[in-house]
């Protein structure tokens, strides 16, 4: 332990505690813009700076180390001039554009200009002509706005190992960009997992706002509008509206989006069950038929498989077939729906409402996604675009009744809540496998060992005599880890790490996704993770192969679990793509 | 004529001659650097593979060291001193001059590939400010009225 003293107030940290951990500690908060608690500190910005008693030298808090003894400062007038002057040279090379901005009202650059009361630009602007990249329809790069912290790039290389962004050149004309001139994020490895656009601390990389599309479909009295929501949404929209991360708002979000004038509103859990359902045949069928396309591997997270497309083709076999939940409700809301009421696809407009920029991109990616005979689902926004335009339509969340869902894509089980998780998939395929392998319950439905935000975790569960072992990975970084195990073993022939893979490409699964609300921490994953564990806990319904709903499905409409019908609407197909198309 | 910066070429025997020792990829870069006169896209991306390093990694180190271009150098490299002599005497106008007269910006090559425009902090002869030099040759006092001769005569000997 060292012991310090932080403006007076003596701390005892372990020992490698930078003096902004330690400052936190005893309730001091030192500014910062370039460090996030999910990265290593770049130390680029220089707004943490603090002093020694007796020294004039200054420190950076994020990556200075507190020693035995020290004596620091970390506010006095001369500090907070030199972190105004920091302010003032950083807006010099920013454009004054916060109106227009897509981070307009949650900027981290906007928030300490305001802190420290900046009135007047201090020094002339140079602002770089770089233009802003739209090319993948998903996030949206402004390398104008950059302010060099680094965020971006260490996430895209060190926490996906994606390598889409880098720095080119030095100095003053330092910017983001995927590496070359005139290529284009969309030419690049991006996956469009968005983590960039979640860890920006202004507003040099957001999500593609498609709200727009959703106002006009709305206001067209011709067209049937359904819509529905991811799991993870319902445990993090709150925080836009000062409710606690983790409070589960599902049933306020169906009511403000009837009040929008949604037509139907159904949930993406719906189409979490199917999945399962679909999913756990499959690998109930490779386990006992074709041992040889193990390991089964998820299917659910579009970055993962475009990650997988563009890394790791030769894995493509392992890939469940499956769509994702959301693009079966797309698919089933356009048939089996709009069969059963009688209303012409053709006119039928459904939105995603999803925790990720990525499925934004996935509701295109194939032949199959335009399945029911148009393009399944329509339009794909965030949490975050959802939550203004809920501010938009004048609803007030806090306070809104409660309403439930509309049949028959909306009921679902809390194997389906858990999808939005890392783990969920796995736990909740599992639960349906055992019983149709060994047509019995298991005693505990919770799988603890694939539960939390270790970013591997693995786990074996006996099924008829055998050992079922599994893998659960999260954050694309640590995947590698995960197939090389698997590669190693068929390379040397022999027996399988693993038969089941879960991946999910942001850490702690689609709650800590690229379109979630702003400032995630690993903190804020563990409750928006307790918000579905809670729901899951809490239902009757713990299989998603009991969903009476989905069994009403298979019953009128898809026959059986991979039947021809289902083959035809619910799976997918992959390809090998290019790292660079440039 | 569209520039080509695409390049054939095997780097496996260099990444061979490099491999397991530190700072192999500036190293191997080098040696792309003086063989090619720039780094070709289609080698960094062989070079991606071989080395088993990003290309966003590779770029960065480019990108980051003058020496290395990502464009092919033109016939003829102009490179105009502004250091502190050179500046005082005039050689800002002489870089303003040969930009009008070949419409390029500094750090870039004509269309036709004939003349690259670098500007230098130094040259070594600062008694002869302002100094440019072209391909090693040396020009000394250069009066901006000069230089259209000057660039006339390396046109003409293409």
């Amino acid at each position: 332990m060292v012991k310090a003293k932080i403006n007076g107030i003596t701390v005892n940290v372990p020992e490698g505690t930078t003096i902004l951990e330690a400052a936190e500690k005893v309730q001091i908060k030192i500014p910062t813009l370039c460090k996030h608690p999910d990265l290593p500190p770049t130390a680029s910005c220089g707004i943490c700076i603090v002093k020694l008693v007796g020294s004039n030298k200054m420190l950076r808090a994020c990556c200075t180390p507190i020693e035995e003894n020290m004596d620091i400062i970390t506010h006095d007038p001369e500090i907070v001039e030199v972190r105004r002057t920091v302010i003032e040279l950083i807006l010099s090379k920013h454009p004054n554009e916060c109106l227009t901005c897509g981070r307009n009202g949650n900027c981290e650059l906007q928030k300490l200009a305001e802190e420290f009361g900046i009135r007047t630009s201090a020094f002339q602007q140079f602002l770089p002509d770089i233009p802003p990249d739209t090319s993948t329809g998903t996030i949206v790069l402004e390398p104008r706005k950059c302010i060099s912290c680094g965020r971006c790039v260490t996430v895209c290389q060190q926490n996906q190992n994606v390598w889409a962004l880098c720095f080119m050149d030095r100095g003053f004309g330092t910017r983001i960009s995927p590496a070359g001139d005139g290529v284009s994020l969309s030419e690049s490895p991006c996956v469009k997992c968005g983590q960039c656009s979640a860890h920006c601390p202004t507003g040099a990389i957001f999500e593609n706002d498609d709200t727009a599309k959703v106002w006009k479909a709305l206001q067209d009295k011709d067209t049937y509008c359904a819509v529905q929501i991811a799991p993870a949404v319902r445990v993090a929209i709150g925080e836009a509206f000062g409710y606690k991360p983790g409070a589960n708002l599902t049933k306020k979000i169906y009511a403000a989006l009837r009040r929008m004038g949604f037509n139907a509103v159904f949930d993406t859990n719906f189409g979490a069950d199917v999945t399962i359902v679909e999913e756990a045949s499959e690998f109930v069928q490779r386990f006992t038929e074709t041992p040889e396309k193990l390991p089964l591997i998820t299917s659910c997270c579009p970055s993962w498989v475009d990650f997988m497309e563009k890394f790791h083709p030769d894995m493509k076999e392992n890939f469940s077939s499956c769509k994702s939940p959301h693009a079966i409700v797309g698919v089933l809301a356009k048939t089996f729906f709009a069969k059963k009421r009688r209303i012409d696809p053709a006119n039928m407009f459904v939105l995603s409402v999803m925790p990720c920029t990525s499925k934004k991109y996935e509701i295109t990616r194939s032949d199959e996604m335009y399945s029911s005979g148009y393009q399944d689902v329509d339009v794909s926004i965030t949490t975050r675009e959802l939550a203004r335009m809920i501010k938009q339509a004048g609803i007030n969340i806090n306070d809104i009744s409660e309403e439930e869902p509309d049949h028959v894509l909306g009921e679902y089980s809390g194997a389906a809540t858990i999808f939005g998780v890392t783990g969920g998939v796995m736990e909740a395929a599992l639960r349906t496998a055992y019983d149709y392998i060994t047509g019995g319950k298991l005693k505990n439905v919770e799988f603890e060992n694939v539960r939390g935000i270790e970013g591997v975790k693995e786990g074996a569960i006996p099924v008829n005599g055998f050992t079922v072992k599994v893998a659960v990975a999260h954050g694309l970084s640590n995947v590698e880890y995960v197939l090389n195990k698997v590669k190693e073993a068929k390379r040397a022939g022999k027996e399988l790490p693993y038969h089941f893979i879960e991946v999910m490409a942001c850490p702690g699964g689609c709650i800590g996704g690229g379109g979630q609300p702003y400032g995630i921490t690993d903190e804020i994953r563990k409750k928006r993770g307790e918000g579905l564990y809670d729901e899951d806990h809490n239902c009757k319904l713990r299989y998603s192969h009991e969903n009476p709903f989905v069994k009403k499905l298979y019953e009128e409409f898809l026959d059986k679990p991979l039947s021809e019908q289902s083959h035809h609407l619910l799976h997918t197909t992959y390809v090998k793509r290019p790292e660079y198309q440039k | 004529m569209e520039q080509n910066t695409t390049a054939t070429g095997d780097v496996s025997f260099l990444v061979e001659k490099w491999r397991d020792k530190k700072g192999s990829l500036i190293m191997i870069l080098h040696e792309i650097q003086n063989h090619y006169g720039f780094v070709p896209r289609d080698i960094s991306l062989q070079l991606s593979k071989l080395l088993d390093v990003p290309l966003a990694r590779i770029y960065e180190v480019i990108t980051f060291y003058n020496y290395f271009k990502l464009d092919p150098p033109g016939k003829y490299t102009i490179s105009v001193c502004l250091g502190t002599a050179c500046y005082l005497k005039g050689a800002p106008e002489i870089v303003d001059e040969i930009k009008n007269l070949l419409n390029i910006e500094e750090g870039q090559t004509t269309e036709d590939g004939l003349f690259h425009l670098d500007v230098v902090r130094c040259l070594g002869c600062c008694g002869l400010a302002p100094v440019m030099m072209i391909n090693g040759q040396i020009y000394g006092k250069v009066k901006r009225s000069e230089v259209v001769d000057i660039l006339s005569r390396y046109k003409k000997e293409d």
